[in-house]
């Protein structure tokens, strides 16, 4: 019986895909089974993912969550930073800088605003809470923006783990908050036409939640808030470890 | 083929992080300035590019969108890695940051709007008054 036990151990990658693999579908059925579909199964998915890494924490008292649980090892590899940052650049496959043309300029500023309003925000709300470095800080900000930016922005820069795991749940509450306020707030907002559902997946930005959001509100305007919002994950990531957080070490010193 | 398309990503992807890190170095702070952004900015283009030229082939394109649909995944995984015991006990900035700067943003889509409608209308009279 060793022997399986080794195997499984050295091959981790594997009970890490499949154990991935499981936790998605199980997220997907709950999405489906109990909130009609109105909490989207990434989000569950990734919550799960917070509470196994505390259980990991809580059983090992390591810092690494899980993969500090031997046969969970392999998540460290397909959790880290390099598939990451793989795979997300690889979103930006889709995108074309002749749709952001679309949109023209109220796009774009609606892009920089939020961002840039999500940073500011973030920020102040954790320098409330008594966070005082620059890493802390802007990595917390980024989380403000999606549950993305946060943690590549908080490798880029070298912040904890902690720190890292806050800003991914930041952005995984905004993901279902915007899913579930957008059809609810659409009437006050003026959501009900292909310019303003433009500036709406500029200003908000997190992919799943902007395209559930439309989809509840009114699915003809889906395509529109994703042409935008495809773009703000990849300027938060260019904007968040960079000019904002400079600007912040800058004010900070 | 599918490599072309995963090559094209990783070169791309390298650069970023080069870009990035060197960067860093140029303002004399120990980190990655905006990587992953340059990264996803030069796939932009060289796809873009490709595109122009009638060179995309869908085989090229797998290659990429293979690793892009495995990102929710990975995100998952790496939510499952984090030190989140150490970081429960300031869960209540998770709340406020995930809800109060979405919430101004939410005010902000009309007003933009308003901006953008006021903007095209103006574009429209300069051009009726030139005519």
């Amino acid at each position: 019986m060793k022997s399986l036990t080794d195997i499984l151990i050295r091959d981790g990658l594997m009970i890490a895909l499949i154990s991935t693999g499981l936790l998605i579908a199980l997220s997907a059925w709950i999405s489906n089974r109990f909130t009609n579909g109105k909490i989207p199964g990434p989000a569950i998915a990734i919550f799960s993912g917070l509470a196994l890494a505390y259980l990991g924490g809580y059983l090992t008292g390591g810092s690494n969550g899980l993969a500090d649980v031997g046969l969970f090892s392999g998540f460290a590899l397909l959790g880290g930073s390099l598939l990451r940052d793989f795979t997300i650049v690889a979103t930006a496959m889709g995108a074309r800088f002749s749709e952001m043309k679309k949109a023209g300029l109220p796009g774009v500023l609606a892009l920089v605003l939020g961002v840039v309003v999500s940073f500011i925000v973030g920020v102040g709300l954790a320098g409330l809470m008594g966070y005082r470095d620059a890493e802390s800080l802007a990595t917390i900000g980024a989380g403000a923006c999606t549950f993305i930016v946060g943690p590549v922005t908080g490798s880029a820069i070298g912040a904890t783990s902690e720190v890292i795991a806050l800003s991914i749940a930041a952005g995984v509450i905004k993901s279902i908050a915007v899913t579930i306020a957008t059809p609810w707030a659409a009437k006050s907002m003026g959501l009900n036409n292909p310019q303003s559902a433009m500036i709406y997946g500029g200003l908000i930005g997190t992919t799943s939640g902007v395209a559930a959001g439309l989809a509840a509100t009114d699915p003809k305007l889906v395509p529109y808030g994703a042409i935008t919002a495809t773009f703000y994950t990849g300027l938060g990531c260019l904007l968040c470890p960079s000019v904002l957080y400079l600007i912040l070490r800058w004010m900070l010193n | 083929m599918m490599i072309y398309g995963v090559a094209i990503l990783a070169a791309c992807f390298l650069m970023g992080k080069v870009l990035g890190e060197g960067l860093g170095q140029l303002i004399g702070i120990d980190a990655n300035v905006g990587g992953v952004g340059f990264s996803m900015i030069l796939l932009i283009a060289a796809t873009q590019w490709m595109h122009n030229r009638r060179w995309l082939t869908e085989q090229f394109e797998s290659g990429v969108v293979f690793w892009s649909n495995l990102y929710i995944p990975v995100i998952v995984a790496m939510s499952v890695i984090q030190n989140v015991k150490g970081a429960l006990s300031s869960g209540v900035i998770a709340i406020l940051t995930g809800i109060i700067p979405t919430a101004l943003c939410f005010f902000l889509v009309p007003w933009l709007s308003n901006l953008s409608r006021a903007n095209s209308k103006e574009v429209l009279q300069e051009k009726e008054n030139k005519a």
